[in-house]
């Protein structure tokens, strides 16, 4: 999206000017919730990579976003604001619920691991699916449709929790009966992150930029992302890629909220998607729609959201402080980016009038 | 008996509306002029936090209102500034302002949750409201409620009525034209979208110190944005219709709280998200309404004109497109 200005000095100019805005407002907001800002600085970092432990909790929340964020590298690159990751990780989530429960007892756990996953992607995939024909078939615009399907899929979830997949006994927010510990996806020892599910995450994002790089898929997307009216010119059939997209961004944020079943909650609550799918949206702005820096930025904003967990506690501050310096960031990002951008277009401007006038001379 | 319970419910449709009419307004003037401010979510949550809290400190409800609706003006002075004179994305800086105004609210607002603090009383109009039916539904409210009422005229005016507001269509429908006339498309589309936020800003302030009145998190007002943002496109960016919108919206609500009593088991979340649903079916709606097939089969049979016609609306023909033509530097 932005080929010209970037130079690897225009980025770090950038970046230091957005740290820095981003730094002194959240500073500011700090200050102006009476909590002493180095101290809430302190604790994020130490509640976010001060131990092991802490690391592996990072991990565990890196992976569902990584996984969110490149789904959107294909709804972003046709063009389309697929604002429904969120429904589609607990459509995911509950995919996976469905099938885990169905394997509960079996003799073959590791099948129905496999076929959980499956039912995961299928499912997220197919949420998706509907907000694109939604899109392309209903003339429903997909952030209206993507977010109206974020509250269904929501409340699909309450329902189930509360009603046919209730706890024996009394159902509540805690979430579903936990599932025998070979439904759940192995983890190292002391460890809490699952190794199979980073594996699977480095895998798709490689995957994702070998697809979008070098195959006739990432081209035709890019081509349709480029020019929605052109793309019949190519025998291009524009709202089937558009639903390919869907599909495969939806899969991969399905296969998120398998993760967070079978890894990390082995059940199915409330929560389950943790608002990760909105926050991956943020991780590919700030990335600027780059699959290269999407794992880095996935991994800070993991980070800020772990280390914000005890600051409750510790500072008697909210913890949604995690989600002020994200938003922050983005925000500082694209001003000081556009800022610099209308800038050096005066610039040219200028030049040229300059070159001009001497010609005129 | 059951004429009474209509009456009440109708009352309560009208109070329960007040702070969407101003939020629907407020978005209808700013996308009117082009610009889309996706932030109202989190703007609504923001503003309603700001109210409650000045409020709460200084008892004053006029300094909450004011500084309500200053901070709506200031979020969307961001969108504007980033939309309109940094050619950035209107969507992107509108829907991240979203999540970061939310979790601002959130965290800024943590010391004021469940307090108890100064309230909008309601204020009967003398004589009115002691008309027949007409009394108790619309002249038996609070101040906000006839705000509204004024509020729906003075826009619909404004926009169809005036020079200013025929400026304010064409710098929404064709800003280039608008432009050669030697209109300054841009501060024109700011000063609309500060004025859209700033009525968004009381819109949450209506929410924290009337409707829903108190902090907290939740607060009660979240995705009320979002269903703002669907029901400008539903009443076809039309302010009257907008208004409409926002009333059938309350309606369906109260609809949806008698449902609950009638079926206790299923959770509260559930009805609680039901207008999202229907805010698709909507839009599918109005979709299908403005096709060919339709339009012929509705004038074989007139009865459905004007339930067809009200689905129409078109979007100002440059919403949400970046000025990027240098207009008016």
């Amino acid at each position: 999206m932005r080929e010209k200005s970037e130079t690897l000095k225009g980025i770090a100019v950038e970046l230091c000017m957005s740290l820095g805005v981003v730094l002194a407002f959240t500073t500011a907001v700090l200050l102006l919730a009476k909590a002493p800002p180095l101290q809430g600085y302190r604790y994020l970092l130490e509640g976010s990579l001060g131990s092991w432990t802490k690391i592996a909790q990072v991990l565990t929340v890196w992976v569902p976003l990584t996984l969110c964020a490149c789904g959107l590298q294909y709804t972003f690159r046709i063009g389309l604001w697929n604002i429904g990751v969120e429904g589609q990780v607990f459509m995911g989530a509950m995919g996976a619920t469905a099938a885990l429960r169905w394997g509960v007892g079996s003799e073959f756990p590791l099948l129905w691991l496999v076929l959980s996953a499956l039912a995961g992607a299928l499912s997220g995939g197919v949420w998706a699916l509907l907000a694109g024909l939604l899109k392309s078939k209903g003339g429903v615009n997909e952030i209206f449709g993507g977010l109206g399907l974020n509250f269904v899929a929501q409340s699909i979830s309450l329902w189930l929790i509360f009603g046919p997949w209730k706890r024996p006994g009394i159902a509540s927010m805690s979430g579903t009966e936990p599932f025998p510990p070979e439904l759940w996806l192995p983890s190292l020892e002391g460890w809490r992150v699952s190794p199979h599910a980073l594996l699977f995450t480095v895998a798709v994002i490689l995957g994702t930029g070998r697809l979008l790089q070098s195959t006739r898929i990432g081209l035709a997307l890019k081509a349709v992302g480029g020019n929605v009216r052109a793309a019949p010119l190519f025998g291009l059939h524009a709202g089937r890629w558009m639903l390919l997209a869907m599909v495969l961004g939806g899969g991969l944020a399905g296969l998120a909220g398998t993760f967070q079943v079978t890894g990390v909650y082995h059940r199915l609550i409330p929560s389950i998607s943790s608002q990760y799918g909105y926050l991956a949206l943020l991780v590919v702005m700030l990335a600027n729609y780059r699959l290269l820096w999407i794992p880095f930025i996935a991994f800070f904003f993991a980070a800020l959201n772990v280390g914000s967990i005890q600051l409750p506690m510790m500072l008697q501050v909210d913890s949604s402080l995690s989600g002020v310096i994200q938003g922050a960031l983005v925000l500082a990002t694209l001003l000081v980016h556009g800022w610099r951008e209308k800038a050096a277009e005066r610039r040219d401007a200028e030049t040229a009038r300059r070159a001009g006038g001497e010609r005129h001379a | 008996m059951h004429e009474l319970n209509f009456i009440v419910l109708l009352a309560g449709v009208v109070a329960g509306a007040a702070p969407l009419v101003f939020a629907v307004l407020g978005e209808t003037l700013t996308e009117k002029a082009g610009v889309i401010n996706l932030s109202l979510d989190g703007t609504l949550l923001l503003s309603a936090m700001v109210a409650f809290a000045v409020t709460f400190e200084t008892g004053s409800l006029l300094l909450g209102f004011g500084a309500a609706a200053l901070t709506g003006a200031a979020v969307a002075a961001v969108v504007g500034v980033a939309g309109i004179f940094l050619g950035q994305s209107q969507l992107a800086v509108g829907f991240v302002l979203t999540l970061m105004c939310r979790d601002l609210a959130y965290f800024l607002g943590n010391p004021f949750a469940r307090l108890h603090g100064p309230q909008v009383l309601p204020l009967p109009v003398p004589f009115l409201n002691e008309l027949p039916v007409l009394g108790p539904i619309l002249f038996h409210q609070n101040l906000l409620v006839y705000l509204n009422f004024l509020l729906i005229g003075l826009v619909w005016f404004y926009m169809y009525g005036t020079r200013w507001g025929l400026e304010l269509r064409a710098v929404g429908e064709h800003p280039q034209a608008a432009y050669a006339r030697g209109i300054n498309v841009r501060r024109l589309q700011m000063l609309y979208v500060l004025a859209g936020g700033a009525l968004v800003g009381v819109a949450g302030a209506a929410f924290s110190l009337c409707t829903k009145p108190g902090w907290g998190r939740p607060q009660g007002a979240e995705g009320m944005g979002w269903i703002a943002l669907a029901i400008v496109i539903f009443g076809g960016w039309h302010p009257v219709k907008v208004a409409c919108g926002a009333y059938l919206f309350a309606w369906l609500q109260m609809m949806g709280i008698s449902f609950q009593n009638q079926w206790p088991s299923i959770p509260a979340q559930v009805f609680q998200v039901a207008p999202f649903p229907l805010m698709i079916f909507v839009l599918l709606l109005m979709h299908f309404s403005q096709k060919r097939a339709v339009e012929q089969w509705a004038e074989k049979h007139p009865w459905s004109l004007p339930l067809i016609r009200f689905f129409h609306g078109t979007a100002p023909a440059s919403l949400g497109q970046p000025a990027r033509k240098r207009l008016g530097s």
